[in-house]
């Protein structure tokens, strides 16, 4: 791998994956904000207002720093991945593009409206501005995993002229866009991010309640995000099991990568947890002995192909890795499986925000739709090399030739630099919203220890 | 070829991506030159009234930049990895500069330390000033052609782009965008803010009369092929002359006090100016100055009929669309910028 390969590789991981914190949140707190504005105007209890309010903020600053990320993407595909731009602008270009006047204008443009124009309109188009920008992200995720399908299952294409001057043509373009994968993926993505969302009220609730500062409205969120975060992590088991029949499929690599299956045609294991020595074709751990034989075509026996039935050229060559994400992700699904069902009992018992160790565990728990979601994009992600677009355009291939090295590592270096200045006042800013609390209008609803000093100045 | 209404695909698209990088310009263009006045004012609310004349749509306006990168991918992937990357430092910068705009706007009204609004307006300004130069940078260089040799491929050095032409346009971008800037926010403004901005609008005015003068001259003498269209269409005279008398109108409309027909002008002024440019290219997107076999065309960078007409298709409805979130949005935020508890 030569430097430009290996520090445009760097950079584009780099900051997607800062990038990727923010729409998933942002896609989830959009869900639950719509929940909450649609309880105010329907039972017009002053809470449901007080909480939108709140989170409006909050949703405004991860909005903002998830844009002007995003901006960066779009432009790195022509900064660092010219060769590649060329392959696929009509794919992915197409896609791109639909994403930027189908979803994102009608964000952005309503968002204004969503911050800014409480007074300016009324309830009702207020909450349909909510519900606008809602639907935009959940829009623009739809475009953008579509085109990153495509890259992981091509179909609808054909394939002109030859070697660097090589294309893709769409054929068809609605099997581009429903392509194998696309749905289960699409699917899988958007839980995930419910679950981000989620799982940010959550933790923030739980926090007023150990500190019982803002109970009633603390309350009220903690049941809205923790009914979106059960429903949501029971449906992911669903959309996981079929996203790993696609890649079963489509990918037969990426998945002997995910479960460390080197064997070139034999039964295939299922491991919880363990360790791949990718060096001696070796997996050690706890593991239900054909098992994904047995998930993939069930029949315990069934041989299923191993990565030495791949061509060595053609292999993901961080199987670890892959390996370990994936586990994490799933470990890290069925936590959270666990705990909302447990959490919906406790407050069906009407103990559950009595019970501070349970509190304190949800305080925590933001962190691992986080996690998950960031190692099911690593997993997806790693799986696919060393293709960049999957059988068709090798990551090598792809890059820009009038990039030299230096100009790469200056980019990396003024990105990493300004992302982890941006990550910490993203920490400051949130953290100084939660400890200020919702604006409480009405003082009877709440103790007397609630702050009622505006926000803004 | 595959026609529509009597057009090609391929120039269907060029005009389509036109008209976007001008509604961009146009929109963003405002906005940015607010944020290059910033620093002139001086007080606290002068300065929140200005911020908050932009609140609620800057980023929407920047969604024309967001569809118009995503347009030139889509319809002519060559010239967008072909751009980007010769252009990969400033592209950079230019993101890098995106970045530190938003957080800005974003951050600053969300601590009362005098020092943190202090930090924020500084990098408000300063990346305001930057975007609108590094494109001026960008369009300078492409207007007098990049060194592609045959093969389209870049054969220049980075340190070549920064040549006094090119400068000279982005100042002239940015002496517009100003201009701009100061218009939209007279609109918008009463008392005190409003008193400092007509001289601030007289002043910009002033000063991109004068750079919109010699990056004329400059094109005429250096950049003869910019304006080789005319010999052919003399008609097409109009189009300069225009520009010219729509600028001089904006320092009349100053005179008169009819600021939203000056904010129109220089609306107009903007756009024509990317049409000027448009023209002089046309059909070619990307010019090399050493071998005009380098010039990529929009015929040899489209992307397939197939893809250019579904995506016409897509343009046709969705452009309306973008187009009424702009208007209500625009109508719901009409008036003067009055601070409320919203407001940054």
């Amino acid at each position: 791998m030569d430097n430009v390969e290996l520090l445009s590789r760097i950079q584009f991981a780099f900051t997607i994956a800062f990038h990727y914190i923010y729409p998933p949140l942002s896609i989830g707190l959009g869900v639950c904000l719509v929940v909450m504005e649609g309880l105010y105007l329907k039972t017009k209890n002053k809470v449901y207002e007080e909480l939108t309010r709140f989170w409006v903020k909050i949703f405004a600053l991860i909005f903002g720093i998830g844009v002007a990320t995003g901006i960066v993407m779009e432009f790195e595909f022509g900064t660092n991945w010219a060769t590649y731009s060329r392959y696929v602008g009509d794919i992915f270009g197409s896609a791109l593009a639909a994403e930027g006047i189908f979803a994102f204008a009608l964000e952005s443009a309503f968002l204004g409206i969503l911050l800014f124009g409480w007074n300016k309109v009324s309830p009702r188009v207020h909450f349909m501005a909510t519900v606008l920008v809602a639907l935009g992200s959940i829009f623009s995720a739809l475009w953008i995993v579509v085109a990153n399908s495509w890259q992981q299952t091509p179909s609808g294409y054909r394939i002109e002229g030859k070697g660097m001057q090589a294309r893709a043509i769409v054929t068809d373009f609605w099997a581009m866009v429903f392509n194998p994968s696309s749905i289960e993926r699409y699917s899988h993505v958007l839980i995930g991010a419910l679950l981000a969302g989620s799982f940010l009220v959550l933790s923030v609730s739980a926090w007023y309640i150990l500190k019982k500062q803002y109970i009633v409205h603390a309350q009220a969120a903690f049941r809205i995000a923790l009914w979106v975060a059960a429903v949501s992590s029971l449906a992911q088991l669903f959309t996981g099991s079929k996203s790993a029949e696609v890649v079963t499929k489509y990918q037969p690599a990426k998945l002997a990568a995910m479960e460390g299956h080197f064997d070139k045609l034999a039964p295939a294991d299922m491991y919880l947890v363990g360790w791949v020595n990718a060096k001696d074709q070796k997996t050690t751990g706890i593991k239900i002995p054909g098992g994904l034989s047995f998930l993939v075509h069930q029949d315990s026996k069934a041989p299923i192909a191993g990565l030495n039935s791949i061509k060595p050229e053609d292999r993901p060559t961080a199987v670890n890795f892959v390996f370990q994400t994936y586990h994490l992700m799933i470990a890290i699904g069925m936590t959270l499986i666990g705990l909302t069902l447990f959490s919906l009992f406790m407050l069906y018992r009407k103990k559950l925000f009595e019970t501070r160790w349970l509190m304190v565990v949800f305080v925590f728990s933001v962190l691992l739709p986080q996690i998950a979601n960031q190692v099911g994009w690593y997993t997806a992600e790693v799986g696919r090399q060393p293709w960049v677009v999957y059988g068709l355009l090798r990551t090598s291939n792809a890059l820009s030739q009038a990039v030299k090295a230096e100009h790469v590592l200056a980019s990396l270096i003024l990105f990493t630099f300004i992302y982890v200045m941006l990550f910490g006042l993203f920490l400051y800013l949130l953290n100084k919203k939660i400890q200020h609390g919702p604006d409480v209008i009405d003082s009877d609803q709440e103790e007397p220890s609630s702050r009622m000093n505006p926000v803004f100045n | 070829m595959d026609t529509v209404l009597g057009i090609d695909l391929p120039t269907w698209w060029f005009l389509l991506i036109g008209a976007l990088i001008s509604g961009y310009g146009i929109l963003d263009g405002f906005d940015l030159g607010a944020g290059a006045l910033h620093l002139f004012f001086r007080k606290e609310e002068s300065r929140r009234i200005a911020l908050n004349a932009i609140g609620p749509v800057w980023d929407g306006n920047e969604v024309w930049l967001v569809i118009g990168a995503g347009s030139l991918f889509a319809a002519f992937p060559l010239v967008y990895g072909t751009i980007l990357s010769v252009f990969y430092l400033p592209f950079i910068l230019f993101l890098v500069a995106i970045i530190f705009r938003a957080i800005s706007i974003e951050f600053r009204s969300k601590e009362k330390m005098k020092w943190w609004r202090k930090l924020w307006d500084i990098s408000f300004c300063v990346s305001s000033i930057a975007i609108s130069m590094l494109l001026g940078l960008i369009l300078g260089n492409l207007i007098q052609g990049i060194p592609l040799n045959a093969n389209h491929e870049f054969v220049g050095r980075l340190r070549d782009f920064f040549n006094p032409y090119a400068l000279l346009v982005a100042i002239t971008v940015l002496s517009l965008f100003m201009m701009h800037g100061a218009m939209y926010l007279i609109m918008k403004t009463e008392d005190r803010i409003f008193a400092r901005l007509t001289i601030i609008a007289n002043n910009t005015s002033k000063f991109f009369i004068l750079c919109f003068m010699a990056t004329s001259l400059a094109t005429l003498i250096y950049v003869p092929h910019m304006t080789a269209i005319f010999k052919d269409y003399p008609e097409l005279f109009v189009l300069p002359i225009g520009a010219v008398l729509i600028v001089l109108n904006i320092r009349r409309s100053i005179e008169k006090r009819q600021y939203r027909r000056g904010f129109v002008s220089s609306s107009v002024t903007t756009a024509l100016l990317l049409i000027l440019f448009a023209m002089g290219l046309y059909p070619n997107l990307v010019l090399s100055n050493i071998d005009p076999k380098g010039h990529i065309s929009i015929y040899e960078a489209a992307s397939s009929d197939g893809s250019l007409r579904t995506m016409l298709l897509f343009a046709f409805i969705g452009m309306p669309l973008v187009g009424m979130y702009t208007v209500f949005m625009f109508w719901t935020f009409r008036g003067k910028v009055k601070l409320e508890e919203h407001s940054y």
